[in-house]
């Protein structure tokens, strides 16, 4: 049934159709890659890649169209269909055993065996093995506990390879890396691509798609809308087709519009805030914002920065040290006290913490300022219903119907109601954490436009990103947080990606900081 | 708007709308696997209740009970708490009533002694609320265990009162008491004659509104349902989470312990021990039919209160167990299509295929 003379695809997905409930997250996508190659499936978050890969490795059917998998019609397969004939996903969560080793894990489920025990020396064999063709190198018989997320990482795809794995499905695998390590990723994939395997590769950060990978293909809203060479393309040309019009990708030089002099609005002093596991997570940090500065934190994420924030904003105790909010002392404020005494918080995960889904649009706007919303006791609706609707058009919050549930709404709208809310108070100091992850290009535009008014009127701001990309574009002051300390202290102009990777991983940090 | 309707639709009425579907479908079953035809046995269930004065007051009856304990469990719920004792707390609201009218001198006008008696009530409903309110607040232990435990505690304690200190003889009732009781409605509609109705009907009705208008219209209500969605979040929003779980399983005894005054000062003027018969755990039922909502509450305990007047309306022809299995099989309706609970259950069936960690 081929129309070409085209060698046969590893990968063809035609028409898939995915519905759960009355969202439909594949509507006739298509899918083609080419034996051998790197393949980039791009598009915002709730595009439809991750259910649309789920398909292609048997973790959940479609309800309709055809999957073939090197010309075979395989529609429809289980997982261990899919893992038996080669076609192996590495989660963006790792589903390791930490109390096992290396090898141990690698081989789970596929034991080497010996007379019916298990052939622990065999498997360390075969697993250094392998790290040795792949070029994955992680010593296989170090317990997985004692890992940084990197050497996790290359564990499970591993582990995919172990099982015999010629097409590689890899899901956002770049979101927990340093700079370092996501080099290394790369040269991985190239080694084992080159090795004769097929690896789509899920993303939304273009600069890998550009990076590493031949083909792309772009979907929006469910439907793969663009497939093209990354050779003959353009990140601004990527970005057009995710959101279907056009996207300003420039990185802009931020520029502090702080007066010289000006006391500070935030000043952190030897901060020790202990952590879920260890003792120390914050490890007597000390550092100021002024008015119209942004502070961007930059680090691999788990080193610290949301229980530094989280203690900022009151919702952590302090161990020792001291938080002030323009020469005052609020370290013995409550999250509400805070609040009243001039910070807005924009907090990283907006589901657990930033809004509740469950509530409108309308109650959710008044969220943490709801004593400022009632009258002995008594909610102001008519002020409520006003809050909404001038916030709502401001932002530009869709739909607009303020009694609709926040959960109705997608992840960028969702994320406006909650800047909305916090640059709406009266505020002179604005935690600001993960404030575009999981939106979409068209609101992370204007949400950093947002964190730059608020800048510019004097405000200052503490960021904290994953997206090293996102702090240079933004900060005025860089600072690198590793194992609970600031290990760099870095003006924008002499941050780069260069110079803060070691910090990041722990190589490198300032003598005095 | 038509998506607002939908939701509507979607995740408060079609759920027990289906529950009752399906409840009617297997009651069908169980009455012909009897032998009986099904129409026959639901004309006598509806005649026996909706269809007579007196069936009905007995339904409106065990409804107002049924109402306050059904609160009692939506209040804790919507602060994300799970309130399985209020068994003990309508008992003891029970006693608190009976003995605030023991207390009160004989001729107390009732307009004093009624205000009392139910004040009593709550506050001893209240109190028993406390304990695990404060426990969990404190200590983070959790409410189910306690709740659970302290019905054995305060029904084993209420026995032990009465029957060593205070009870008539050769019953285990406390003496009549001197003031504070609740008319009945029979004396207003001749046709109630014989029912236990009374009009602690208005005040569970008035309980309604105050906690529908508390839960969505007061600061704190709207605190208090952000403490059960999203803990997190409504930690984030400056409210002292362990505060509110404490204020609301205070509330919900207090509810529950209302639903103490329909027995002893609208119907037998004394308080008796096992009175509450299992209306505190039905009030689970009730919370869970009614999604929470206390109209939704007011519907359910009328459903209930149906079923199980019902029950003896029916009882020449079917066993009288067969509404038993029917509520059985409507909270096990109820509970697998509130929305709730199927992503809970989506999510873990998610988990067994995709394998995420």
């Amino acid at each position: 049934m081929t129309t070409s003379a085209a060698p046969t695809p590893a990968v063809r997905m035609t028409a898939i159709e995915k519905r759960f409930g009355a969202v439909r997250a594949n509507r006739g996508a298509n899918l083609e890659v080419r034996q051998g190659e790197i393949h980039a499936l791009v598009g915002e978050n709730g595009a439809g890649k991750s259910t649309l890969m789920k398909i292609l490795s048997g973790a959940q059917s479609c309800d309709g169209g055809r999957i073939e998998v090197g010309g075979r019609d395989v529609t429809g397969w289980t997982t261990a269909e899919a893992i038996a004939s080669g076609v192996g996903m590495v989660h963006q969560h790792f589903m390791l055993v930490p109390t096992l080793t290396v090898a141990e894990n690698v081989v789970l489920g596929r034991e080497p065996v010996s007379v019916a025990t298990f052939d622990r020396a065999r498997a360390i064999r075969d697993v250094e093995q392998l790290c040795e063709q792949s070029g994955l190198i992680v010593p296989a018989d170090r317990l997985v506990a004692d890992l940084s997320v990197g050497e996790a990482q290359r564990v499970e795809i591993l582990k995919t390879l172990y099982r015999g794995a010629r097409i590689l499905l890899l899901d956002e695998p770049t979101a927990v890396l340093s700079p370092p390590e996501v080099a290394d990723l790369w040269k991985v994939l190239r080694r084992v691509r080159d090795g004769g395997a097929t690896i789509v590769l899920i993303t939304h950060k273009l600069d890998e798609v550009m990076n590493v990978t031949e083909q792309v293909t772009v979907m929006r809203q469910g439907e793969t809308v663009a497939r093209m060479a990354t050779a003959e393309t353009t990140p601004e040309g990527i970005a057009h087709a995710m959101v279907g019009r056009a996207v300003d990708l420039s990185v802009r030089e931020g520029r502090a519009a702080t007066r010289a002099g000006a006391a500070p609005a935030l000043e952190v002093r030897n901060l020790v805030v202990r952590g879920p596991r260890v003792e120390k997570a914050v490890n007597d940090v000390s550092f100021t914002v002024a008015p119209g500065e942004i502070l961007g934190i930059a680090g691999v994420e788990g080193n610290g920065q949301t229980e530094l924030l989280e203690a900022i904003a009151g919702l952590r105790g302090v161990t020792s040290g001291s938080v002030r909010l323009g020469g005052t002392d609020i370290t013995a404020l409550d999250v509400r006290g805070r609040g009243d005494a001039g910070l807005s918080h924009i907090p990283e995960d907006r589901h657990r913490r930033g809004l509740i889904l469950e509530y409108s649009i309308a109650d959710n706007l008044i969220l943490g300022q709801q004593h400022h919303y009632a009258n002995r006791g008594v909610l102001d609706s008519a002020a409520i219903a006003a809050n909404a609707a001038t916030q709502i058009a401001a932002f530009d919050i869709r739909p607009t119907d303020p009694a609709l549930p926040a959960g109705a709404l997608s992840g960028g709208n969702q994320q406006k109601i909650v800047i909305a809310r916090e640059m709406s108070r009266a505020f002179s100091a604005l935690l600001a954490a993960q404030p575009t992850r999981g939106v979409d290009v068209g609101a992370i535009e204007f949400i950093h436009e947002e964190l730059r008014k608020a800048r510019d009127a004097g405000k200052a701001v503490l960021l904290v990103s994953a997206e090293l990309r996102e702090v240079l574009t933004l900060a005025d002051r860089v600072a690198v947080m590793y194992g609970g300390r600031f290990v760099a202290v870095l003006p924008r102009a002499e941050a780069t990606e260069d110079v803060l990777g070691p910090y990041m991983t722990g190589a490198k940090r300032e003598s005095a900081a | 708007m038509n998506e607002r309707t939908r939701i509507l639709l979607e995740e408060s009425i079609l759920p027990p709308l289906v529950a009752l579907a399906v409840a009617f479908i297997a009651g069908d079953l169980l009455i012909l696997a009897y032998g009986q035809a099904p129409g026959a046995v639901w004309a006598a269930l509806f005649e026996g209740t909706w269809g007579n004065a007196y069936g009905f007051g007995q339904v409106l009856y065990k409804a107002t009970t049924l109402t306050c304990t059904g609160l009692a469990v939506a209040m804790s719920l919507r602060a994300g708490l799970f309130n399985i004792g209020a068994e003990g707390q309508l008992a003891a609201g029970g006693f608190g009533a009976a003995v605030t009218g023991l207390a009160l001198p004989a001729g107390t006008p009732w307009i004093i002694a009624v205000p009392l008696c139910t004040l009593a009530a709550c506050l001893a409903g209240g109190a028993v609320g406390a304990v695990p309110g404060v426990l969990r607040a404190k200590f983070g232990a959790h409410e189910v265990i306690v709740t659970i435990m302290s019905n054995f505690i305060v029904l084993a304690l209420l026995n032990y009162i009465v029957s060593a200190k205070l009870h008539v003889p050769e019953t285990l009732h406390t003496p009549e008491m001197h003031a504070g009781e609740v008319a009945r409605l029979s004396g207003m509609i001749a046709g109630f004659h014989g029912s236990a109705a009374n009009w602690t009907l208005a005040i569970v009705l008035g309980a309604c509104v105050a906690v529908w208008w508390y839960l969505f219209r007061t600061r704190a209500g709207y605190e208090l349902r952000a403490v059960g969605l999203q803990p997190g979040a409504a930690e984030y929003a400056g409210v002292k989470v362990g505060r509110t779980w404490r204020n609301a399983l205070i509330l919900s005894g207090a509810l529950a312990g209302l639903g103490g005054v329909n027995f002893v000062l609208g119907y037998k003027g004394y308080y008796e021990d096992g009175f509450a018969g299992g209306a505190g755990f039905l009030g689970i039922a009730v919370a869970l039919v009614g999604r929470n909502h206390p109209l939704g509450v007011l519907l359910a305990a009328l459903f209930f209160a149906t079923l199980s007047q019902g029950g003896l309306a029916i009882n020449a022809m079917v066993p009288k167990q067969i509404v038993e299995a029917l509520q059985g099989i409507v909270i096990i309706a109820v509970a697998t299509s509130v929305p709730e609970v199927r992503r809970v259950l989506r999510d873990a069936a998610g988990k067994v295929a995709g394998g995420r960690a």
